[in-house]
């Protein structure tokens, strides 16, 4: 039985591995601007081959 | 005579093309500007610009560049707006008004193909900003500027932004809400044993390793999630200011304690899932209400408005030079479309000023040298040169903001509902404990901290507290989305409670551009018509151009042998065998007849007198209808600081009329509507209303773009929307009924509760499924209940 105390352990961890990854999210930036990603994602990649430079 | 003419729309900017129709490249564009910006774009393979939205761009018809940017060659001023820089790389983060589609984000985003130097550009679209990382060696900070003008995109940077850089957006809501969501989450999972406890017994040692699981998750959650909460309670208490959070401390508190005891001491599982979903409803609840709108700026004094720099002429050579370095004796250079920063006298130029943002009059007003300007004026046309005689805090208009009433924030003396509300709660909470205690005391003592601490837990107040941010949260968006955008919430109890409504007059009733002309006098023949179009195309001067464009299309144009424009009088044109005046009365006729009730442009043709136009405001459109609504409901004040000529016109619509009022006045009587204890609705558009807007309970800026100009108020209302301010006042009554209704439940769920606190039976269980289903079922009730209102008493969004 003490399988549990090990899987509760684990399981933790993951959702610590979570909490980890949504304060990230959150000091990065992501959600200050919850609306303009939404556009950009729609524009096409540019026609013209001569911009490899700003591959960013 | 059927017309079969077509008006052409700017390829560019979509706009009529009514002064000049220009073809390029197979498309039409309404001015120069368009069609450069057009070149630009096409040269750098930027078209795609113009298939994600139709005709997207920014009409350049009113744009003159100028030294507009000059300024940001000074060091000291661009230094402060920068949000980092390194050796040569910088990065500028720029508020452009004109943002306003995806197209705008894709080309904002694309500059880099179009200028070298520029590293990195992202829009922030809600908050119409530009960050911009860009290479000082290639380019500078003025450079990058008129760029952006040049396309249309004309950063806005005022003396306000320079000054306070902006703090980082506030995260720590965001992150409280995922700490405490992921903590209630796994004490809900630890305690499910707990919840099922009931007919089979848990070994000893796992009840111990989930009950201390459950505390370690508790401790951010008491620390640092709910402190909010704790600290305003406690400085509720030190202000002897009973709240809200009184309460919810208390229990957040009575949760925290006896869990912990009951877990050390081994003497039962907590309640920390209670705590932590507590916690997390509570701060969902905060978030909700404080979304607000970013883009909107509801604290802006003249500093704002005015310009970061100005031209000063040094030993006749021009200098750029910091707003807050003029002096009284300094000689400025205003240019076209630039404003006067302080109260001055014209020295020099034709003076054609546009009050518009001070008195929100359309009409550009001429002076000539010699004459007093007042600060807040925009000069339209060429350059002037003007000395200024008072300094730029002590000018008429800016006097204002040296009143007391901007020193403070705004005094909120209403007993609002959620004070008198926690204020008898918190009171019938102590008291219940008290009597509870008592009653153990005497019966069963061991029951004591047991039940004392339950009627703490189940009376803490969280779906009382959900209440407010929910239903102010619903209808401030109900509101927005409708043209009526609010600074906070509070402003929604405010608006239904007011008693008197003051109104400004031009700008705010009036519609501030396309006035209506009339001609007095005989009217014209179709040749005559003609002779006045070919006349007046010539001329910059805005009355000129309202002409212009009242006469058809369709009418020729001749050349003009002769024209001449002389400022402050009019204009002399002699076209063909035909001679023609335009102009002021005593240019026309020599003398002036004092009637000074309308602006009046006399008009003369071969040495007669053909007659004048007249400009007449126009009132919004329901204006009439929406006065008929709120009459017999609230008081109706009128502040003008016009003359009194509309008096009569005005007076079946308002119970109380002021003219001629200056902007201290109007604060003045603000001042005293709110002595004999109104409750004041201020609407108003110019700075002139400023301190009558800050000094009512409540101020509502009228603008015709939210985006633009708008004095500090506590709600900035769409022009067009004015005429449902009655359904907008009457849905904040109806909200607040909500809110009413919304109490009552939340209290029937706490009698519920504390039935089972004093009589010794809340479990754990019992705990963990009324908080969650009372804060649900009336948060459900209530974006049913104010949708549903919204829906009927609203007009369509």
């Amino acid at each position: 039985m003490s399988a549990i105390f090990i899987l509760i352990g684990i399981s933790l961890l993951v959702a610590l591995g979570f909490l980890g990854a949504f304060l990230w999210a959150t000091y990065s930036g992501q959600y200050d601007d919850d609306y303009t990603p939404s556009v950009r994602i729609l524009f096409d990649e540019p026609h013209s081959k001569n911009n490899q430079s700003n591959n960013k | 005579m059927a017309d079969v003419w077509v008006q052409e729309k700017c390829y560019h900017c979509g706009e009529d093309c009514i002064e000049e129709t220009i073809h390029f490249d197979e498309k039409a564009f309404c001015c120069q500007g368009c069609k450069t910006v057009y070149e630009i774009l096409d040269a750098n393979k930027l078209g795609q610009y113009y298939t994600l939205e139709n005709a997207p761009g920014i009409s350049q018809k009113d744009y003159s560049q100028g030294q507009k940017f000059a300024f940001l060659d000074h060091a000291e001023i661009a230094d402060k707006l920068y949000d980092f820089q390194d050796a040569n790389i910088k990065k500028v983060s720029l508020y452009i008004p004109a943002i306003h589609c995806s197209s705008c984000i894709w080309l904002l985003e694309n500059l880099q193909q179009l200028q070298e130097g520029i590293c990195h550009t992202s829009v922030q679209f809600l908050n119409k900003k530009l960050s911009i990382t860009f290479n000082a060696d290639k380019l500078n900070l003025r450079a990058l500027a008129e760029l952006l003008a040049g396309l249309g995109y004309a950063p806005e940077i005022t003396l306000a932004e320079s000054q306070n850089k902006k703090a980082s957006p506030n995260r720590s809501l965001a992150v409280k809400i995922g700490l405490a969501g992921f903590c209630f989450g796994n004490t809900m999972l630890l305690s499910l044993p707990e919840y099922l406890d009931t007919d089979f017994s848990l070994a000893d040692d796992y009840k111990s390793f989930f009950a201390y699981l459950n505390l370690l998750l508790a401790l951010p959650v008491f620390f640092y999630a709910a402190s909010d909460y704790i600290i305003s309670a406690w400085k509720g208490l030190r202000h002897r200011f009973i709240n809200i959070d009184i309460p919810i401390a208390l229990g957040i508190f009575a949760l925290f304690g006896r869990s912990t005891y009951e877990i050390l001491s081994a003497s039962g599982p907590g309640y920390m899932d209670s705590l932590c979903g507590l916690v997390f409803f509570l701060l969902i609840g905060k978030w909700y209400q404080s979304k607000t709108y970013q883009a909107l700026s509801y604290d802006r004094d003249y500093a704002s408005y005015f310009p970061v720099a100005v031209s000063k002429i040094n030993d006749d050579k021009e200098q750029n030079i910091p707003l807050k370095d003029v002096q009284v004796g300094d000689q400025l250079i205003i240019r076209n479309q630039e404003l006067i920063p302080a109260d001055a006298i014209l020295l020099k130029g034709a003076a054609n000023i546009d009050y518009s943002f001070v008195s929100g009059e359309a009409v550009p007003v001429q002076k000539s040298s010699g004459d007093k300007l007042y600060a807040g004026g925009r000069q339209v046309g060429s350059s002037i040169t003007v000395e200024v005689s008072k300094a730029v805090a002590n000018s008429y208009l800016t006097e204002l903001w040296n009143q007391d009433v901007f020193s403070k924030d705004k005094q909120v003396h209403l007993s609002s509902v959620v004070d008198v509300v926690s204020k008898y709660f918190t009171i019938a909470i102590l008291c219940i404990s008290f009597l509870t205690a008592v009653y153990w005391l005497v019966h069963d003592s061991s029951m004591l901290i047991n039940t004392v601490t339950a009627v703490l837990i189940v009376a803490c107040p969280c779906a009382l507290a959900l209440t407010l941010p929910f239903t102010f949260g619903h209808s401030m968006r109900a509101l927005g989305k409708r043209g009526l955008y609010l600074k906070n919430t509070q402003a929604i109890e405010l608006l239904s409670k007011i008693s008197d409504i003051i109104f400004d007059k031009t700008g705010t009733i009036t519609q501030s551009k396309p006035q209506q002309l009339k001609l007095r006098g005989t009217s014209l023949s179709t040749q005559e018509k003609e002779l006045l179009r070919s006349a007046v195309q010539h001329s910059t001067h805005p009355l000129s151009k309202i002409i212009y464009q009242s006469l058809p299309d369709y009418l020729g144009l001749n050349i003009c042998s002769f024209f001449e424009e002389i400022p402050g009088k009019g204009i002399h044109a002699i076209i063909g065998e035909h001679e023609l005046y335009l102009g002021s009365e005593s240019y026309l006729c020599g003398q002036s007849s004092g009637d000074t009730s309308t602006t009046r442009v006399y008009l003369k043709i071969d040495g007669v007198l053909k007659g004048y136009y007249e400009f007449d405001n126009l009132y919004r459109p329901g204006f009439s209808s929406l006065m008929h609504q709120l009459s017999g409901m609230y008081k109706r004040h009128l502040l003008s600081g016009d003359n009194d000529r509309e008096k009569e016109k005005l007076a079946p619509y308002f119970e109380e009329m002021h003219f001629r009022q200056s902007p201290l006045d109007k604060l003045e009587y603000l001042k005293k509507l709110d002595s004999e204890g109104k409750t004041t609705l201020m609407l108003g558009d110019g700075l002139n209303d400023a301190g009558a807007l800050k000094q009512s309970s409540i101020g509502i800026a009228v603008a015709d773009n939210i985006y633009h100009f708008s004095p500090a108020c506590d709600a900035i209302l769409d022009a067009q929307k004015l005429k449902y301010l009655d359904r907008f006042l009457a849905f904040t009554q109806s909200s607040m009924r909500v809110i009413r209704g919304a109490f009552l439940f939340s209290f029937l769920y706490n009698l519920l509760g504390l039935s089972f606190a004093v009589s010794g039976m809340l479990t754990p269980l019992v705990a963990a499924i009324l908080m969650p289903l009372s804060s649900v079922t009336v948060v459900g009730f209530i974006t049913l209940a104010i949708n549903v209102r919204a829906r009927k008493l609203l007009p369509p969004a």
